[in-house]
Formats: structure tokens, C-alpha cells, sequence
């Protein structure tokens, strides 16, 4: 490896190389997000108590089951095949012509989402039922439960997972290269297919793609402990809630110590 | 005297298990009723049917007079009518000890956030936990999580409170904080169904004592009766058990 021409094809190819991380980024940050949502979605309908009759109950039989086949069909299948299938059969089948950073966007998205649900469904199965008897026993619906109580901690015990979905989004992209996205690896084999340079070219890759995935895993670590909250709590000396000087103070070092 | 929730020959039946035998029996305005008997002859199974919690298999529960198992009652407004609280405590882990207290108040009676917050703070006071405003669940002693889900149940104002055994979790040195609050809402007026294992609250506090044994409600009275002049053989034998162990 020589590190001049690591330098010399920096120099002349960095705006590739940014455009490539910046699709990249675009692709998993969209797509988790949306997977995100989706698996949130699933998550909930998939933990509604059966109603014991009637109507409702073959509705949500129904849809379970449908949830199950597109789960089950997504995680097992590989994505690059997926992308295969769903940007040509689209067209073939349907006539939609999509560009190919939708067809990422959607293709990723589709996939986390079926991922997601079942961590979602995790994290809300994990959550003591006292929680959910609490809530009903005050008057809340399921939907008011699943926002005011259960969710928050839930999102809070499976944000690790998801983290990691984002992760594994950040790298799995490159395999969207099959449908022509212009994300990073795509953009690597147009330089590499240029300078003839291949080691030197997906070295500097590899380095980006460490970066992105490091910056990612460290901006999730941040958020965990925004959600946690302080570790320590102010006592209030008085029913007006004024604060002493000592507690403001306290305050103040206990916000910067959660820094 | 008005009676609030009357329970008419209720019966649930967990798969072959049937664990409340036609139970009959009610609370009234202003009472302080107790309910003892020995692990799992079906008090909390009694409370949750109450609540709706669980589904009754057959029977009534009349609340002023009206079926609540009607499929027209709307159960989430009949729940806010009571208070529960739990054995476990339950508070709402990612909410803090004030939240706990608002959120059903804004979410489900649909109070201002101001409004909420003074009734919480009012209801805080009266349990003593009014300095801990900002503190998370996990940061409290279970006598102090218990006294704050005791706040929360009363800051919906309702008209009876519902207690599952609320000590039986708490280590025996904060029994007593809690118990002390309970005796004051008793004094206070309100009306309460307690199911506890403190024979020492149910006798000084009750106005009437319900024993169950095996699903159903062997023998009711005032304290004086149950405890000093039990009819039942049961009732003696598991007074006697428990009066032992203590
Ligand atoms: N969800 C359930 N499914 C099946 N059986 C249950 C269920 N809940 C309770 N039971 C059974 O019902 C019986 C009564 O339970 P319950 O909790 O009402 O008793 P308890 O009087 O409150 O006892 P303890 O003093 O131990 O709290 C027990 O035999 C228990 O095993
Ligand atoms: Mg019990």
C-alpha cells in the first residue's frame, strides 16, 4: 500500500466519495427511521389483547397473520435479493419506474421494518405487566398505555437494537449497488474502475464506513443517557418550589455532571 | 346508608379453577371494609373483578345501582370512579413522582396541566411525599413508591379506593408510614376496600370485616365480632394461625 497514491486519489476523487457516504447516510438514516415507524406500528397491533368475540377479533386475527407473512418474508430473505425483486418487478409488473434511491429508501425501509416489530414487540412483551394494570386501573385506553407508559420504556430498553439495526443499515446499503444506487461502495467501484488502484480505493472506503458506523454508535450511546435522566433528585424544601441558592447550585453541577 | 358497589353472586372461574364462588356482599358510603383470609382463597381476584382488571364469569357488580358489566357501561369512566392500589406499587417508571400524579388527571379527566398539578400537589401532602416532587420511582424506598401510588389513585378524586394488600411488599420498617396514611383517609371519610394481612389495621380501622376462605366470603361482621367472637371454625383456625405467627 503506498500512501501517496492514497493521498493522490483523495485529492482527485473526494467529491465521489462524499456524494457516495452522503447517499449512504441518506439511505439508513430514512430508512431506519421509517423502519422505525413501521415496526412501532406492528409492535402495537401485534400486542392488542384478543377480544373474546365477535367481529374485532377475526379483524385482528387477520391482520396478525398478515403481519406475520411480511415479517417472516422479509427477515428471511437477503436484501440484495429483495432489491432485485422489487425494483425490476416493479417495473415489469406494475409499470412504476422508480429511481433507484427511492427504490433504497423503500427497499430499506420495508426490511427494518420487519426487524423492528419484532424488537418493538420485545421490548413492549418485556414491560411488567403492573405497568399496563396501573394504567387501565386510572382509565387509560390501550392506545393513551402504549403512548403515556409502556412505549417510552420500551424504546428506551430496545434503543441498543435499534442502534444496531442502524449500524447494520449504514454497511447493508452497499448492497443496493445491484439496482445502480449511488451510495458508497457504488461510487468506490466507479473510482477503483478508474485509477485500476482497487486496494488503495476500498481501503479509503473501509475507513469512511468506520467512521459513519463509530459517529452513529456514539450519537445512540449520548441519547441512552439523555433518556435516563439525572441519577440524583432535588428535594424540595418548601411547598412553593422556590429554590435556595444551595439547590440551584446543586442543580446546575448535577446537569453538568450529566454531560 | 347508600351503598356504592354491591356484588351479586359473582363467580370467575380461571380454565377449570374456580376461585370466587358466588360472592355476594357490598361497600357503602363512607365505609372502611377489610377484607382477610389466607393466600389464595381469591381477595385480589375479588378486587381486580371489581376494577375490571378481570372479567367476571358470571354475577353482578352494581355501582350506584347501575350493571357495569353491561356492555353499554363504558368501563374506562367506571374505573376512574376507583382508586386502586397495588401490592407491587406499579408507579410509572419513566414518569416522575408529580407526572405519576397528573398524567392520568390530564390524559383521561382531561384537567389542565395547572389544575392537575395543584390536585397532585394537594394529594402529595396529604401522603407526605411533597418534597420528592422530581424524583424517579426507581429512586424511592417502597414505602415512599407505595405512599406516592397512593397520591396518584386519590389525585383522580375518586369515590372509592381500592387497596391490595399495600404493605405486603414493603420491608417492616416502613410498614408503618403507610399504614399511618391509610388510617387518616379513614378518618378523612372515605370509602375504602382494603385487602390486607395486618390484623392490627383491619381490627382498629374497619367498620366491617369480610373472611374469605376457598372463593368464598365465610364470615362478615364488625371487627369485634370476626376477631372476638368468630361463629366459624375457619375463621378460628386462621385467626389463630395468623395471630401466632405475628
Ligand atoms: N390469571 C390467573 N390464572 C389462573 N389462576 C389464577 C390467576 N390469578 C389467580 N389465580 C388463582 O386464583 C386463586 C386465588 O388467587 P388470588 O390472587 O385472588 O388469591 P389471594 O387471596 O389474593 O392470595 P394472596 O393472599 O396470596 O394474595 C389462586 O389459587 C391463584 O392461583
Ligand atoms: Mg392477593
Amino acid at each position: 500500500m503506498e500512501l501517496n497514491v492514497i493521498i493522490k486519489t483523495i485529492s482527485k476523487y473526494w467529491p465521489m466519495f462524499i456524494r457516495g457516504a452522503g447517499v449512504t447516510l441518506v439511505i439508513s438514516i430514512i430508512g431506519t427511521i421509517i423502519g422505525f415507524i413501521i415496526g412501532l406500528i406492528i409492535g402495537v397491533i401485534r400486542t392488542i389483547p384478543m377480544p373474546e368475540k365477535g367481529f374485532k377479533r377475526i379483524l385482528l386475527k387477520i391482520v396478525n397473520a398478515t403481519l406475520a407473512v411480511y415479517i417472516e418474508v422479509f427477515r428471511g430473505t437477503p436484501m440484495i435479493v429483495q432489491a432485485m425483486v422489487i425494483y425490476y418487478g416493479s417495473k415489469q409488473a406494475f409499470n412504476i419506474d422508480m429511481t433507484p434511491l427511492f427504490a433504497g429508501i423503500f427497499i430499506v425501509s420495508i426490511n427494518t421494518g420487519a426487524y423492528m416489530a419484532e424488537i418493538v414487540r420485545g421490548g413492549i412483551v418485556s414491560i411488567d405487566k403492573g405497568q399496563f394494570e396501573a394504567a387501565y386501573a386510572i382509565g387509560m385506553s390501550h392506545v393513551q398505555t402504549m403512548v403515556n407508559v409502556v412505549l417510552p420504556q420500551a424504546i428506551r430498553n430496545i434503543l441498543p437494537a435499534i442502534g444496531n439495526e442502524f449500524v447494520i443499515n449504514i454497511k447493508d446499503t452497499s448492497v443496493l449497488n445491484v439496482i445502480s444506487v449511488t451510495e458508497l461502495f457504488f461510487q468506490t467501484k466507479s473510482v477503483a474502475g478508474n485509477n485500476f488502484k482497487y486496494f488503495e480505493t476500498f481501503f479509503i472506503a473501509s475507513a469512511i464506513y468506520l467512521v459513519m458506523t463509530f459517529t452513529v454508535t456514539r450519537i445512540l450511546r449520548f441519547i441512552e443517557r439523555k433518556m435516563d435522566g439525572p441519577e440524583n433528585y432535588i428535594i424540595y424544601a418548601n411547598q412553593m418550589q422556590v429554590e435556595t441558592p444551595e439547590d440551584a447550585l446543586r442543580r446546575e453541577q448535577l446537569m453538568k455532571g450529566n454531560k | 346508608m347508600k351503598k356504592i358497589i354491591e356484588v351479586q353472586h359473582l363467580s370467575k372461574i380461571f380454565g377449570e379453577h374456580e376461585v370466587l364462588k358466588d360472592i355476594d356482599f357490598s361497600v357503602s358510603k363512607g365505609e372502611v371494609v377489610c377484607i382477610i383470609g389466607s393466600s389464595g382463597s381469591g381477595k385480589s381476584t375479588l378486587l381486580r373483578c371489581i376494577n375490571l382488571l378481570e372479567k367476571p364469569s358470571g354475577g353482578q357488580i352494581l355501582y350506584n345501582g347501575e350493571n357495569i358489566l353491561d356492555d353499554k357501561h363504558d368501563t374506562r369512566t367506571y374505573r376512574t370512579k376507583l382508586g386502586m392500589v397495588f401490592q407491587q406499587f406499579n408507579l410509572f417508571n419513566n414518569h416522575d413522582v408529580l407526572s405519576n400524579c397528573m398524567i392520568g388527571q390530564v390524559k383521561v379527566l382531561k384537567r389542565s396541566k395547572a389544575e392537575a398539578r395543584e390536585v397532585a400537589m394537594k394529594y402529595l401532602k396529604v401522603v407526605g411525599m411533597e418534597q420528592f416532587i422530581n424524583a424517579k420511582p426507581r429512586q424511592l424506598s417502597g414505602g415512599q413508591k407505595q405512599r406516592v401510588a397512593i397520591a396518584r389513585a386519590l389525585s383522580m378524586e375518586p369515590d372509592v379506593m381500592l387497596f391490595d394488600e399495600p404493605t405486603s411488599a414493603l420491608d417492616p420498617e416502613m410498614v408503618g408510614e403507610v399504614l399511618k396514611v391509610m388510617r387518616e383517609l379513614a378518618e378523612s371519610g372515605l370509602t375504602m376496600l382494603v385487602v390486607t394481612h395486618e390484623m392490627g389495621f383491619a381490627r382498629e380501622v374497619a367498620d366491617r370485616v369480610v373472611f374469605m376462605d376457598k372463593g368464598v366470603i365465610a364470615e362478615e361482621g364488625t371487627p369485634e365480632q370476626i376477631f372476638n367472637n368468630p361463629t366459624q371454625e375457619r375463621t378460628r383456625e386462621f385467626l389463630k394461625r395468623t395471630l401466632q405467627q405475628n
